[in-house]
């Protein structure tokens, strides 16, 4: 899917070769302050690299329109983003931004209950405490139905046990559908568990790979 | 102009002074330390008002197109560093020049159509209505303006996470700034609406109150007075919407990202 040579971002990140499979699952792993969102944000090409390539189903980034991109390649960010308005107008935003027709209320609550957050459609977004908006937020990035999931750190705020649900709905529907899913993730346990590929970052430099 | 006007003599202006002179003992009596600024803009304002006045005369006395332009893109210069000096937050040059550009385009057209076609005046320069129109409608557009820039400066700043995640989303930098960007017009066109709400209410405006103490039959004032504010507001609107339609873009590379 993605493919990364001589990938240099300031003196952040400092990458020789890795590359991310198609229709699997990897997961990124690594300290604090080790380069894991500046790895994310140059796949989804919120940043761009100084040096090396990127590439993406073997075209160079810089020859890929960035919105086009994102629409293809949706990406979490670590803090959700919750907008002024209520649950629906939130998942909504998302067809508004990628300019997609929007779903039914019934597919709303198909994708809330896949993040397992039982609020309605009316409630109020900000209102919301942390967990429950890490989740809302993913929903919304579920609906979008990408290519690539680009997930940094969905599961954050959430206890063990609603991680361990939600993460494993997740895969299972990534695997069910055919898509690709990176995500960052601070769990050892959800790393081991439900990835293909691991990845390890220290210093801005990948440290480990597993399964590639 | 058939009226009689009082002229003030200089002791009536002095009058004038001793009033702020007794305003400052109160601010000092309260604690309040801003006698500096009081009497600082206090000088400043009289030696300006001096200034324009003899400008004035002598623009009034030899009418001449090219002075006239010059008087305009003296007013122009002005208003645009006085909008970037205002803004507390620093400004990117792109937005600088975004600012220039706006407040130049949005105000001219307003005044030439307003000079044309409303008034339809003759000569076209005739700087005794020429000057004071443009004086007012490049000064409220200075003022939409520089709430227009705040505001759409400490959106992006602010809100930069959520502007970030709609991008993330595939939103273009307009959609994606759309919020910021309305925010920014509706707080600059603000101030415009609310003082035509309460015009002839709760305030006789500037240029009413100066034609009437100038003889001028109110009924007249009035009509010159409603034809300058549809200019104004017409130019705010027109200088902030040229503004944030512009400016938004300030904050994105080529590549839709985010430069702040
Ligand atoms: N825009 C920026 N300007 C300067 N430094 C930055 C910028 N973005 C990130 N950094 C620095 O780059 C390093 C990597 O940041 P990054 O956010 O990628 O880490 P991370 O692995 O995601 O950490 P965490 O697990 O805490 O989220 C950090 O030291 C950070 O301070
Ligand atoms: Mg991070």
């Amino acid at each position: 899917m993605y493919c990364l040579e001589g990938v240099k971002y300031r003196d952040i990140l400092a990458i020789d070769s890795l590359c991310f499979p198609t229709n699997k699952i990897t997961s990124v792993v690594g300290e604090s302050g080790s380069g894991k969102t500046t790895l994310l944000r140059l796949l989804n090409k919120l940043i761009s690299n100084d040096e090396g390539t990127i590439l993406f189903n073997g075209t160079s980034l810089r020859d890929i329109d960035s919105i086009l991109l994102r629409r293809k390649v949706v990406m979490l960010s670590q803090l959700p983003a919750i907008f002024p308005g209520s649950v629906k107008d939130n998942l909504l935003l998302g067809f508004t931004f990628a300019d997609k027709p929007p779903v039914d209320d019934e597919k709303l609550y198909e994708a809330l209950k896949m993040v397992h957050l039982s609020k309605e459609l009316s409630g109020n977004a900000e209102t919301l405490s942390g967990g429950e908006k890490q989740r809302l937020a993913l929903a919304r990035v579920i609906l979008m139905e990408p290519d690539v999931f680009l997930l940094d750190e969905p599961s954050s705020a959430l206890d063990d046990e609603t991680e361990q649900l939600i993460i494993e709905k997740l895969v299972r529907h990534t695997r069910e559908t055919g898509k690709t899913l990176i995500m960052v993730t601070h769990s050892k346990k959800v790393a081991r568990e439900f990835s293909d590929v691991i990845i390890e970052l220290k210093n801005g430099r990948v440290v480990g790979k597993e399964g590639v | 102009m058939g009226g009689q006007v009082i002229e003030l003599q200089i002791y009536q202006l002095a009058a004038a002074y001793i009033f702020v002179l007794l305003l400052m003992v109160i601010v000092r009596i309260k604690g309040i330390h801003r006698e500096k600024e009081i009497v600082i803009a206090s000088i400043r304002m009289t030696l300006q008002l001096i200034l324009t006045g003899y400008i004035l005369v002598y623009l009034f006395e030899n009418p001449h197109p090219a002075l006239v332009i010059l008087a305009i893109a003296v007013m122009l210069v002005f208003a645009v560093s006085n909008i970037i000096k205002r803004v507390k937050t620093p400004l990117s040059p792109k937005i600088k020049k975004v600012i220039a550009l706006s407040m130049a385009s949005g105000t001219l057209v307003s005044i030439i159509y307003f000079i044309l076609v409303v008034i339809n005046l003759s000569p076209w320069y005739e700087p005794r209505y020429f000057i004071p129109i443009a004086g007012m409608i490049i000064g409220n557009s200075m003022t939409g303006i520089s709430l227009g820039v705040s505001r759409l400066v400490d959106g992006m700043n602010t809100q930069k996470n959520l502007v970030e995640a709609a991008l993330m989303l595939g939103a273009t930098p307009k959609a994606a700034s759309k919020h910021i960007a309305n925010n920014a017009f509706d707080s600059a066109i603000i101030p415009t609406i609310n003082s035509m709400v309460g015009m002839g209410i709760v305030f006789l405006p500037g240029l009413m109150t100066g034609q009437i103490l100038s003889g001028v039959s109110p009924v007249t004032a009035i009509e010159y007075q409603i034809a300058i504010m549809l200019g104004i507001v017409g130019s705010v609107s027109l200088t902030v919407i040229i503004f944030v339609e512009l400016g938004y873009k300030t904050f994105f590379n080529h590549e839709h990202q985010l430069e702040l």
